[in-house]
């Protein structure tokens, strides 16, 4: 059952990061949407826990692209600090700060289930009106005043309970 | 290189939180449990030794008896 789970837990994390790469903004572009993907070769995806996914965002490289890449196997002190962030979107759609970034979803959530509760309010009001029965006499007040009594009477849990409260000398309760 | 970036750590992690974890799972089931042995059991103790020091059983069933609770013991009179 658990490994079934985060199965589908994973596929649902792939779903995302194609979806984010589709229509997140930034300058990249390239990464297919449309079609499915093979889950039989490396996928790539934006995880906090995996640092280094194990194919680069881009794999299609425009011109630009790729002198860019040609130009990153000389020296690194020879590219700016644009090309330097360039080659960074090639291999990683979104950075750690906008993987994190926070997202509003527990408002939904806190609605969802707020919402639902208010339902089930509702249902066990139209529950109280149209099914359930009359109140058991054993409830009224007379009648657990009566119980009350027989349980002093017997003595119920008399060390630390119900008729230790009870002062059989004065017959009240205790103060 | 703008702003070098300090070395992150990279070796003793699981060591350094087990570390505190340890300790500190140790330290509160102790505690808890000294709490519950002296804010609960040992007056538990105390109450059910009082209480029987000063039991009168027969006494407390002719007082049971009296008030009507029992099928085979009826009470004493008209």
């Amino acid at each position: 059952m658990f490994p079934f789970s985060a199965l589908r837990v994973g596929s649902l994390l792939t779903r995302r990061g194609i979806i984010a790469s589709g229509t997140f903004r930034t300058a990249h572009h390239g990464h297919e949407v449309a079609k499915q993907e093979d889950m039989s070769l490396p996928m790539y995806w934006d995880r906090t826990d995996t640092p280094l996914p194990d194919i680069p965002f881009q794999r299609k490289l425009g011109a630009e692209q790729q002198g860019l890449k040609q130009k990153e196997k000389s020296s690194w002190k020879n590219l700016t600090n644009e090309e330097k962030i360039a080659l960074y979107r090639i291999m990683f759609n979104q950075s750690y700060a906008e993987m994190k970034k926070p997202t509003n979803e527990w408002k939904t959530v806190l609605g969802g289930i707020f919402i639902f509760i208010g339902v089930t309010g509702l249902i066990i009001w139209w529950q109280k009106v149209f099914m359930y029965p009359q109140r058991p006499h054993t409830f009224d007040e007379n009648w657990q005043a009566m119980q009350a009594q027989r349980m002093i009477d017997m003595r119920m849990s008399p060390v630390q309970g119900f008729s230790s409260k009870w002062d059989y000398e004065k017959k009240q309760w205790k103060k | 290189m703008s702003g070098a970036l300090a070395k992150p750590v990279m070796r003793g992690m699981l060591a350094k939180r087990l570390r505190f974890h340890l300790i500190a799972a140790f330290s509160l089931a102790i505690g808890i449990a000294a709490t519950f042995k002296f804010a609960v059991a040992e007056p538990r103790k105390r109450a059910y030794a009082e209480f029987y020091k000063k039991y009168d059983a027969a006494k407390e069933f002719e007082a049971m008896r009296e008030a009507g609770v029992f099928v085979s013991a009826r009470p004493t009179g008209k």
